[in-house]
């Protein structure tokens, strides 16, 4: 397989070496001279220093035969310009684009980009995974709006755990009527001990959701202080 | 009219003033504020500090629904994502982008961008006051395939489309590829 990279950062860096190593034939293009002499000093002569969203410098790197190109530099517009080229002036069966601002991604798959790899969107997901959620999560409004569907993801250390609704004290006008353990759904009676992990489903009137929040998640000190 | 343009250099301040002048509604564009000192003191328009290959940016300029789009920083990818930009997401009319680089110019006219190239214009005005062999390449290049979502619909796209700017505009081309072969050139099909 022939791959050009077009961008001799560190992701065009590393991706030369391990597809030379997987056996690959492969062409990077960076245009800093100083940056493309260090990298062909290590890894031998498959670099051109030249820019690779210029069309004569492509075409001088064959891009009219390779199987894929990928655009790894760090600026968006020249990744999208890489891909087009390669694949409306090279016919490049494949194109993969580095996307830095996740708003560019439907753009640029609009735009006929194959793959788009987006770090900033990949680090923010494991992120938001791993934040732990404090929140009630707003199912659904009833009643004119008067009602809620909520549902609370019981953490350790939520007041609730080890605890049947019975023996908390729900505010009037509530109700927590199900329970969501190990993704399936059962009643939640008023003696039924809930557990941490349990999704608690609710439903009550829109001002009582302090009340619910404290007695379901906790109070925002005790949740800082797990 | 509603004109947008980005990048406030020479071009841009001087294309700005000559269209407020004009009596048309006039956005600039530029990631400096300096660059703003270019236009006059009787500038009407209105100058916006911000990167012109942001959508969220363009829209909040009020950008949306151009007439004229014009890119014209110094920057040739820049230029052509931000037209891209225009007319796909923001619904511009007539999208022109301007280009150092002759082949990128005449690739992205291939697809339904219409490319204003520097190199071959200046090239082409000192070959010919010298009297030498022109290219006779177009300043700018009209597009001559379609601009719909990047999938180039080569040949009858290219075939259909004169030079026309004042075919028929948006409202035709919600329906899809399908639709592609219509869009006359200067106007980009629209997708919902």
């Amino acid at each position: 397989m022939f791959v050009l990279v077009v961008g001799g950062g560190k992701v065009g860096y590393y991706l030369t070496k391990e597809l030379i190593e997987n056996g690959h034939e492969v062409v990077l293009m960076e245009k800093d001279r100083a940056r493309a002499d260090q990298i062909a000093d290590e890894i031998g002569s498959v670099v051109i220093s030249h820019d690779g969203c210029e069309g004569k410098y492509l075409a001088e790197a064959g891009a009219n035969r390779a199987d894929i190109v990928a655009a790894v530099t760090g600026d968006d517009e020249d990744n999208l310009v890489i891909c087009q080229m390669a694949r409306h002036h090279f016919d490049v069966k494949r194109t993969i684009a580095r996307v830095n601002n996740p708003k560019n991604e439907a753009l640029f798959k609009h735009l006929g980009v194959d793959e788009i790899i987006s770090p900033t969107r990949m680090i923010l997901g494991s992120i938001e995974q791993d934040i732990p959620v404090h929140e009630l999560l707003h199912l659904a409004q009833l009643g004119e709006g008067q009602l809620e569907l909520i549902e609370a993801h019981l953490q350790a250390g939520s007041p609730a755990v080890g605890r049947a609704p019975s023996d908390l004290d729900i505010p009037d006008g509530c109700s927590l009527f199900a329970v969501i353990r190990g993704g399936v759904a059962m009643p939640l009676r008023p003696e039924t001990v809930m557990r941490e992990g349990d999704k608690v489903i609710a439903i009550g009137k829109t001002e009582c959701e302090t009340l619910l929040h404290g007695q379901l998640i906790g109070s925002a000190e005790t949740a800082d202080a797990r | 009219m509603k004109t947008v343009i980005v990048g406030c250099g020479r071009v841009g301040a001087t294309l700005a003033e000559l269209f407020d002048r004009d009596g048309h509604e006039v956005i600039v564009l530029d990631v400096e504020t300096r660059a703003f000192d270019r236009l006059p003191s009787t500038f009407g328009g209105t100058a916006v500090r911000g990167d012109g290959t942001d959508e969220d940016t363009l829209r909040r300029a009020g950008a949306e629904d151009a007439d004229v789009f014009l890119a014209l920083t110094e920057g040739d990818n820049r230029n052509v994502m931000s037209a891209q930009v225009a007319a796909e997401a923001l619904g511009a009319q007539q999208v022109i982008a301007k280009l150092n680089d002759p082949l990128r110019a005449s690739a992205y006219a291939d697809l339904g961008l219409a490319t204003l190239c520097r190199t071959t214009l200046m090239t082409d005005a000192v070959a010919e006051y010298l009297g030498m062999p022109v290219t006779g390449t177009p300043g700018v290049h009209a597009p001559s395939g379609t601009h719909h979502g990047g999938t180039h619909q080569d040949s009858d796209g290219a075939a259909s489309t004169g030079g026309s700017p004042d075919g028929p505009a948006a409202g035709t081309a919600s329906g899809g590829p399908a639709t592609s072969g219509e869009a006359a050139a200067g106007t980009v099909a629209r997708e919902g």
